[in-house]
């Protein structure tokens, strides 16, 4: 690892005035000490958002939830509202990870983390987002990689609450604005050095979820390999709402299938509409697969989460 | 003069009387009537305390006065030539006392290969210095898998007159050269074409196991420190005195000039043998410093070259009588041990049955990637996934009951005793288990059993000493290491025992080549070769005077000369998500007479997650294309969770073998042998399906259920 300069600010302004070239923010460290300790990044200087105490908590009022941005994921999956009122983040929430590691990676630092590609996180390889010119899965070792909305870079994106947020409608508060997340990722297409539109002098203050709407549930599904402490190989989140035995709404989002929380807009209108039943859930999970186009050793993805969206929808008639 | 005694040899329900000549001075041997106080109860480890309160030192912890620390530059590529190779800026870089490279021109086979180190006051300054180190790569090309290796026309790791040798041959075989591959061909009695032709029942089939990272938990590491001509090396390691003449060969030192300790180490299974290059270069670099130089892997380096399992693609083919009665057997397998040795996969094959006409042709390929290392039964884990996997074929195939099939093929009756016993331990989960595949619903549950096989290991060069202390206590000496298996307790245990003291009154020294010849604990010989000779010592101590040293214990024929087990394993399989889930694992093992039935249950725990490991998760990958590493880390080479640990029932079948005063054989290796076939049997059992190629991911088990798609 290098040697860098450690700033703590009080305030975002201060965290602002903080950042120079070649400094990086830092929340719970999870993902950037794990970059700088491979070598991958050498930041000069460190800006621990810490410091800053409107930045943490969970607050639920009639209109929404907001989560400050270095509430950590255990705070989250803990708390009794969310539970409640939007089962799928806490699942999300606690499905990340192991105990120790959610006890300090904060929400902000879980939307922001970078890829989780080995070739990205391995010094040796200079890929296309560390200014290479190759992305080494296209042709390579890639089953852990894109089967939706790859090229030029394959990734999947890192963050399982980006995965459930994303079906919820979340959205994000910075000390420049207010997004929808799904308007915050963005395709490697548009940049594929970023995964995300968060300028430099940006910091997540923020998350935000509206309230969902009365007689909605959601579910989040996550297929690992291990049973903890493990990438996904499939996520889903979705939110329905029924009425009269019929899906009146529903969200569905895959994770760990696309560079973006992939939105399976195909599964949700094959649902509408539908009474839920296994054989319209498996014929939604048919349909989220739809288009999907797998990499050499990523064809597995397919059968998975066709089997996945399938169970996260009949789940949200049990959670 | 020896006199001739009698002794019961066996196990419960099944003992024998045998009669055998004792010879002067050596203590009769414990026996199937022996009534011991100590030895074959549980204890806990002497050492406990100070392990679970941090306070053992391990070769990490070690600080001295004006140590300095050192780190190693290396290759990041599989095949290049460092042309040039400039150290000034890192020598003057500040708190750099010591530098270290390779000549220029160098040529790098793997990567990781060492190239330059440097020594400074701090890790920091070491890392920082390494950094201003310039090198001049010319990139070769290279071949890092076994296709490509073996294709006309790739690169050849090594020009064919100096590939290293191999570690292993039968006697009579033949060794042939073909490029990067070297294949050994043995045989066991008539043709093998011939045999298959007596076969009613013929099973075949192809098999493929993978590259697994040692992993202890320990790096690997070294400190050295030189006071004038006199080399004192502190190592993790599992060969105190390998390490001592290793480093006594390089810097041309006699070896009492050579002082290799270790008090406590982190793990080791096989890959801590020898000094490795890290104990050379923080010798190198503390003789120039003139100061003691602590060098310790870091996670990433220890992927890429502190060894592996080799990997193997197998074809086996096993012909039978329809009564269950093996005729031949005929393997053909490849596997690559990266720029080292050790691939083959045959040991089951030639010595888990009795097979009366065998041909194996084992290969091995040489890659650019880190070399192997022996690792925890080399090559049975490999053998025994395609082995008892067809073996489970063959019951099938003509109706016969798995264990049955097995006992009428067992060389070893012992094992077959421990099948008998692993069959009413799991009662009708095994009788009235399902058909392959009969099941319902996406989770399918399945049970599946393996035998697994390792061999008898004495380090003939053992000697314990007993000293009786002012204070009325006893300290037993011997140099060997305590590879984590629990050798202080063990040799506390029965210098208490015969010596009819509490363990209190007995001081363990060991891990240091000052002390008496001790074994390297490699091929389960540690406990068989200290637990008789320090029984001796104590016995002659006995007899009266203030210390007493036992050489070698006198060996005699053991009852079985092989030391087994078997295990089954239940899993659960998630048809539509592919995942595995193995819920517990049965498992019987022998070890002879235990001598501390709590550390050799926790031999039995470690191996059968270590084989779990194996069998669902552990992967080395290298990309296809730059024939570098993926996963140099506990992120993505995955290993098992507590959350992925089956529940395990651990069961020793004791034996007097009376293979020397003790009964004691070894237990480390046999215990991860047979978990990865056993997994494999369950899952046929609960899909219907065979999954032939470790890990077995769910990418393997969506495949296998769609028929390879």
């Amino acid at each position: 690892m290098n040697r860098f300069e450690y700033a703590s600010p009080q305030s975002v302004d201060q965290a602002i005035a903080s950042m120079n070239d070649g400094a990086a923010f830092k929340a719970g460290g999870i993902d950037l000490l794990d970059r700088m300790k491979e070598g991958v990044v050498r930041p000069s200087r460190l800006v621990d958002l810490h410091g800053i105490k409107d930045l943490r908590g969970i607050k639920l009022d009639d209109k929404q939830l907001t989560i400050g941005a270095t509430t950590t994921l255990a705070e989250l999956a803990a708390n009794g509202a969310v539970r409640e009122q939007l089962a799928a983040l806490a699942q999300a929430a606690s499905s990340a990870a192991n105990p120790q590691i959610r006890n300090v990676a904060t929400c902000g630092g879980n939307l922001l983390q970078r890829p989780r590609c080995w070739y990205f996180r391995t010094a040796e390889f200079k890929c296309l987002k560390k200014g290479g010119a190759t992305c080494f899965a296209q042709k390579g070792e890639n089953k852990y990689h894109a089967i939706f909305g790859g090229g030029p870079s394959y990734i999947v994106h890192p963050s399982t609450l980006a995965t459930a947020l994303v079906a919820l409608d979340g959205r994000i508060k910075t000390n420049k604005r207010e997004l929808a997340l799904k308007d915050f990722f963005t395709l490697p297409s548009a940049d594929y050095e970023k995964e995300n539109v968060l300028a430099d002098d940006e910091i997540i203050t923020h998350i935000l979820v509206p309230r969902p709407a009365p007689g909605t549930r959601t579910h989040f599904l996550s297929i690992k390999e291990r049973q903890v402490y493990d990438w996904p190989l499939a996520e889903v989140a979705v939110a329905l709402r029924a009425e009269g035995g019929k899906c009146k709404a529903v969200s569905i989002v895959l994770g760990a299938a696309a560079p973006i929380p992939w939105r399976a807009k195909k599964a949700e209108l094959a649902l509408i509409g539908k009474s839920i039943t296994g054989e319209t859930a498996r014929d939604a999970g048919r349909a989220a697969v739809d288009g999907a186009k797998p990499l050499a050793q990523n064809g597995y993805k397919i059968p998975l989460f066709e089997a996945t969206v399938a169970r996260a929808i009949m789940n949200t008639g049990r959670s | 003069m020896a006199d001739k005694i009698k002794t019961t040899v066996g196990w419960a329900g099944h003992t024998e009387t045998r009669e055998i000549e004792l010879p002067d001075g050596e203590p009769p041997p414990w026996d199937a009537n022996s009534q011991l106080k100590i030895v074959s109860g549980r204890v806990a480890r002497v050492d406990a305390p100070l392990k679970v309160t941090g306070r053992a030192k391990y070769t990490w912890d070690l600080r001295f006065p004006g140590l300095l620390f050192a780190r190693v530059l290396r290759s990041p590529y599989p095949a290049a030539k460092a042309a040039k190779i400039d150290l000034a800026k890192a020598k003057a870089a500040p708190g750099v006392r010591a530098v270290w490279s390779e000549p220029a021109g160098k040529k790098i086979l793997y990567q990781g290969q060492e190239v330059a180190a440097v020594a400074a006051q701090s890790l920091q300054e070491a890392e920082d210095a390494l950094a201003l180190v310039e090198i001049e790569w010319e990139k070769a090309p290279h071949a890092t898998d076994t296709e490509s290796a073996r294709k006309k026309g790739a690169p050849m790791v090594f020009p064919a007159e100096s590939q290293p040798p191999p570690r292993r041959v039968p006697s009579g075989a033949e060794i042939t050269h073909d490029g990067n591959l070297r294949t050994i061909v043995a045989t066991v009695g008539p043709d093998v074409e011939r045999a298959f032709r007596e076969a009613e029942v013929i099973i075949e089939g192809g098999y493929r196991t993978q590259v697994q990272t040692h992993s202890p938990l320990e790096t690997h590491g070294a400190v050295a420190r030189w006071e004038g001509e006199a080399l004192t090396v502190w190592t993790s390691t599992q060969a105190t005195f390998g390490v001592r003449d290793q480093v006594a060969e390089a810097f041309k030192l006699p070896h009492e000039k050579v002082r290799v300790l270790c008090d406590y180490m982190g793990g080791g299974f096989g890959s801590k043998l020898s000094g490795g290059a890290y104990g050379l270069i923080a010798a190198r670099l503390a003789k120039d410093a003139k100061a003691p130089v602590q060098v310790m892997l870091t996670r990433h380096e220890e992927h890429l070259v502190a060894g592996n399992r080799p990997d193997s693609t197998q074809w086996l083919k096993l012909g039978a009588k329809k009564d269950g009665t093996l005729v031949a057997l005929h393997l053909k397998s490849y596997g690559t041990a990266g720029v080292g040795v050790g691939a083959g996969v045959a040991g089951p094959m030639r010595s888990l049955y009795r097979i009366p006409s065998i041909k194996t042709e084992e290969s091995d390929v040489f890659t650019n990637a880190g070399a192997a290392a022996p690792f925890r039964a080399p090559g049975h884990p490999q053998g025994c996934f395609s082995l008892e996997q067809a073996m489970d074929e063959l019951a099938e195939r003509i109706g016969m009951d798995p264990i049955a099939l097995r006992k009428k093929n067992l060389k070893n009756a012992v094992q077959a005793a421990e099948l008998d016993r692993l069959a009413h331990k799991l009662g009708d989960k095994w009788s009235k288990r399902g058909k392959a595949g009969a099941g319902k619903g996406a989770v399918r549950r399945g049970i599946g059993l393996a035998c697994g096989l390792w061999y008898k290991n004495v380090n003939p060069q053992t000697a314990v000493e007993i000293v009786k202390l002012a204070d009325g206590r006893y300290e037993v000496r011997n140099g060997a290491q305590d590879i984590g298996t629990g050798t202080r307790t063990l040799l506390a245990q029965i210098a208490a025992e015969e010596l009819g003291v509490p363990m209190e009154k007995i001081v363990v020294r060991i891990g240091d080549t000052s002390l008496p010849h001790g074994p390297a604990s490699g091929g389960s010989s540690t406990a068989p070769s200290l637990a008789p000779a320090v029984r001796a010592a104590a016995f002659k101590l006995k007899q009266g005077g203030k210390s007493a040293n036992a050489p070698r214990a006198k060996e005699y024929d053991a009852l079985e000369d092989q030391i087994g087990g078997v295990q089954a394993a239940e899993v659960e399989v998630d048809t539509e998500t592919g995942q595995v889930r193995v819920v517990r694992v049965t498992a019987i093992h022998d070890c002879g007479r235990p001598i501390n039935r709590l550390t050799s249950e926790s031999q039995i725990n470690g191996g059968i997650i270590q084989g779990v490991s194996y069998a669902l998760f552990e992967n080395r990958v290298l990309d296809r294309n730059t024939g570098q590493m993926c996963n140099p880390n506990f992120e993505s080479y995955k290993i098992l969770t507590a959350n992925d640990c089956p529940e395990i029932d651990a069961e020793i079948f004791d034996v007097a073998n009376a293979g020397n005063n003790t009964s004691t054989a070894g237990i480390g290796e046999p215990t991860t042998v047979p978990t990865a076939a056993a997994i494999a049997n369950a899952i046929y059992n609960a899909i219907g399906v065979r999954a032939r190629e470790l890990p077995i991911g769910p990418e393997k088990i969506l495949a296998a259920l769609r028929g390879g798609k």
